[in-house]
């Protein structure tokens, strides 16, 4: 099994070498996330498999090319789950592809995000060494916290080729409530519920429907659902297709723009139909209006947006600030010092 | 910088950059161009003046710097940290001074500078459950400005009283309530700073993410290396309606570490899960009669919390999981004034410690929560072997130990056997698939055992994400990441003190 790294290894030499570039790519379920990348395809696929869960340590490890089904079975079978509800977006996806585009699902308002759960990586750099960053225990403050900066990295520093997680016990009891609210009623009331002692596990508006997700020991449960009201309905599903973006909002035509705002951000008011997560923390926006106007409006609300899916693979996430990217410069020379992974994936310049 | 300072110090330590005495010239020339930036009261450099700062919450070592300068606005701190750029002058940052592993212990040829005078909450937003404060602002601060609105700020290290967010930010403070609230590295959302060039840099964001790459992540537990921090935001959560405490008795630790893994294979997942052992609970008890079982072996406190049905439900099936278990007596708080009884004694350890022995070092060790029998039972002959007693106390839900060595400081020898023990304890916790630190930082203290956790290419990446941040290497160098230099002079060391510990076991 070794050998399937030893050739992650080799191939990556070999493109240092050559200054070739090499476009990391699994089951290429993100394929549309971020800009346009070239080169040689690099496939973790071969270098799969869990090697440590055990349930009463809350961490999993696994190598980087093992489905994120085969994980989340795993979890299922001990009662546990992966807190960031990462979606999957396709049958291919895998935990080294999960960590790298760093995106999560419903739960992330209340339980955290990927960078929440990473507890070690070990990354295969440009200069083809694999480096072990933090480990498999809860605490850990020796040396930088370079697995939890692998987070959302989308590849440019190298390839991930194993992770740590920590996973947490699913919820004994869970329900699904729906509420009729206008846009700006529905935010007031999701970021209320957030200063209080509910157990809300999700929240999504959309065309003045405001769902909202109750999880966690039963009592508490029953005690939400009187609290905050609305009609009981099946939630799985609904959920579901909000994590894998195959509610229907998402397949409707135009761009798909993500913006990440302070939850108390106001209704937005730009042209196209909305679709607001996290407590008011996401929201995806869908329609043709113009980018600049997107971008500013995200702005002077204190987030950014991202170009999502659909347009043109090109400067899809907000620009930097000076300082914020000259860091990511060095960084970027000093991981991959040949600029052979996913160029371009994540600005231009790295 | 500076010459390396004597290698036969009376404790037999390898050399600290940093570590000698003031340049009686250079102190002129840095005091006289600080002066320009500051007020008079601004700038301390006689020796009754700075040496209030010339160690932090470790004082196994001590260091004059060549002077301490106080700003009191960012855009001081700003021209601070440009001087000292100009000037070639290593600046180290510095909050309350609680921090355990001498992460700001002075230069002798740098500028500590303290963010003591910058401590206003400068907004408090409930709705919103942030607040943004400046990094001299205490951690209970926060807590006690955000309880008007139902909310508080979780993080709760045992010097919550006194540390300050910005010294959080450095070391990723935990705390006891850490298993279930997360870190510091969890609860914080944003921190604006100052880059070792002079430029002010945010990084993190009150929305859920940011652009780019998540350079938040490297920035908290950096200990105070990467930038000087000048703002924090922070999440405030809501206060839970209810919480209890069960406090529950085992006469033997294995047994109580098993009941540990039993609580998360069930389930739960504790607002606090702390033990101690006999030594610490007949340490503390005396202190602050908290009624431990001082019979019992070790005791383990475990906190629920929530709305009072949910505590309830919670609550029963605790203490059916630990009765299974093998508890021998279990007790359940009350009232709030019997909650916070239990937990006194706990959060009171370290106290209680200096109150039995001149002085104690406190390590701070992470391993797999399964190998927690196996080290208590090392740590017991090392007890024999160095001579010295060594109470426990654990964050046993994230294993995470704070073995409490007892010695006289007084005494250069005893000095000396705490130290190895230290060591010890530091170089098992990396055999048994852990780390040498949970959450006070490297600092000077840990630092040669950074040797034995990381290979010499993941330090090499350890020094280039410092120069990425800092390139002219002017904050808080020669902390936390050793070099290769010393790394070998710490392999020779080891090996030929015959005392590479632990041979036998596999290295993770």
């Amino acid at each position: 099994m070794s050998s399937a790294l030893d050739a992650l290894v080799d191939t990556v030499r070999a493109a240092s070498a050559a200054r070739a570039p090499l476009v990391i790519r699994a089951g290429g379920t993100k394929d549309f996330h971020g800009n346009e990348t070239g080169g040689d395809r690099i496939d973790p696929r071969g270098w799969a498999g869990v090697v440590a869960h055990e349930p009463t340590e809350l961490v999993i490890t696994a190598r980087c090319g093992t489905p994120l089904a085969e994980i989340e079975s795993v979890l299922d079978a001990a009662g546990q789950m992966l807190p960031f509800e990462p979606p999957h977006f396709g049958t291919g996806a895998t935990v080294g592809g999960c960590v790298a585009a760093g995106l999560a699902g419903p739960r992330r308002a209340s339980a955290g995000g990927v960078r929440d759960f990473v507890l070690g990586v070990k990354l295969l750099t440009g200069r083809g060494e694999v480096l072990a960053f933090g480990g498999t225990v809860m605490k850990n403050v020796a040396g930088y916290d370079v697995a939890r900066l692998a987070a959302g990295s989308l590849g440019i520093l190298g390839v991930i080729t194993e992770v740590s997680l920590k996973v947490l016990p699913k919820p004994v009891a869970e329900a699904t409530l729906r509420l009729e609210l206008p846009e700006a009623a529905a935010l007031k009331k999701m970021n209320e519920w957030a200063g209080q002692p509910l157990p809300i596990s999700a929240t999504a508006w959309h065309d003045g429907l405001l769902h909202v997700r109750i999880s966690g020991a039963r009592a508490a449960v029953a005690e939400a659902r009187q609290k905050i009201g609305g009609a009981s309905v099946d939630g799985a599903a609904f959920w579901n297709g909000l994590r894998e973006h195959q509610a229907a909002f998402f397949a409707g035509p135009g761009p798909l723009w993500r913006l990440a705002l302070p939850s108390t951000a106001p209704a937005l008011g730009l042209s196209g139909t909305q679709l607001i997560e996290w407590s008011g923390g996401q929201r995806w926006l869908r329609g043709d209006a113009p980018a600049d106007r997107i971008r500013e409006r995200a702005k002077a609300c204190g987030g950014h947006a991202t170009l999502f899916r659909g347009g043109a693979r090109r400067d899809v996430f907000a620009p930097l600030a000076a300082p914020v990217a000259a860091i990511h410069r060095r960084l970027k020379a000093e991981f991959d010092p040949e600029g052979i992974f996913n160029r371009g994936r994540l600005y231009a310049d790295l | 910088m500076n010459a390396p300072a004597d290698k036969t110090n009376p404790y037999g330590r390898l050399a600290l950059d940093g570590e000698g005495p003031v340049d009686a010239q250079r102190q002129r020339e840095v005091v006289a161009r600080l002066r320009t930036l500051l007020p008079e009261h601004g700038v301390l450099f006689r020796d009754e003046d700075t040496r209030p700062y010339e160690c932090d919450g470790l004082t196994l070592y001590r260091q004059l710097p060549l002077a301490v300068a106080l700003p009191e606005s960012e855009a001081q701190v700003i021209a601070v940290v440009k001087a000292c750029r100009e000037l070639n002058v290593p600046i180290v940052p510095r909050g309350a001074g609680t921090g355990l592993s001498g992460g700001a212990l002075p230069h002798a040829g740098g500028v500590l500078l303290s963010t003591a005078k910058l401590n206003r909450i400068v907004r408090l937003d409930a709705f919103a459950r942030t607040a943004v404060v400046e990094p001299g602002v205490r951690n209970l601060a926060i807590t006690e400005a955000a309880a008007n609105h139902g909310l508080y700020y979780a993080p709760d290290p045992s010097s919550q009283i006194a540390c300050t967010i910005a010294g959080n930010v450095a070391e990723n403070s935990g705390g006891v309530h850490c298993l279930k609230y997360g870190l510091t590295f969890h609860n914080v959302l944003a921190v604006r700073g100052v880059s070792g060039d002079g430029d002010v840099v945010e990084f993190g964001s009150a929305a859920p993410d940011v652009p780019g790459l998540d350079l938040l992540a490297l920035v908290i537990g950096s200990e105070g290396m990467l930038v000087v921090v000048t703002e924090v935001t922070v999440k405030l959560v809501p206060k839970p309606a209810l919480a209890r405490c069960v406090m529950a008795s085992f006469d033997d630790v294995g047994i109580a570490g098993e009941a540990v893994a039993a609580i998360i294979a069930a389930g739960i997942i504790p607002a606090g899960l702390e033990m101690m052992d006999q030594p610490a609970t007949r340490m503390v008890e005396p202190f602050v009669k908290a009624g431990y079982d001082l019979d019992a072996a070790a005791i383990l406190l475990v906190e629920s919390d929530g709305t009072p049905a949910e505590v309830e439900e919670e609550i029963a099936r605790l203490t059916e999981v630990l009765n299974r278990a093998g508890a021998k007596r279990i007790a359940v708080s009350n009232s709030e004034a019997e909650r916070l009884k239990f937990w006194k004694g706990r959060k009171n350890a370290f106290p209680a410690a200096g109150r039995v022995s001149p002085a104690y070092y406190c390590m701070d060790g992470t391993i797999p929560r399964k190998r927690l029998g196996e080290m208590l039972r090392a740590i017991q002959q090392m007890e024999g072997k160095y001579g010295l007693r060594c109470p426990n106390v654990f964050h046993a839900g994230d294993g995470n130990l704070h073995p409490l060595i007892l010695f006289n400081d007084n005494d250069v020898e005893e000095v000396k056997r705490a130290e190895d023990f230290g060591v010890e304890i530091l170089e098992l916790s990396v055999a048994l698939g852990g780390t040498i630190t949970g959450e006070h930082g490297v600092g000077v203290e840990k630092i040669s055992q950074m040797c034995s956790q990381f290979t010499d290419a993941e330090r090499a990446m350890f020094h280039a994400v410092k120069r990425a941040f800092d390139p002219a290497g002017i904050l808080n160098p020669a902390k936390a990441i050793p070099t290769l230099h010393r790394c070998a002079e710490y392999g020779r060391m080891k090996v030929s003190g015959g005392r590479l510990p632990f041979s036998e076991l596999e290295r993770f």
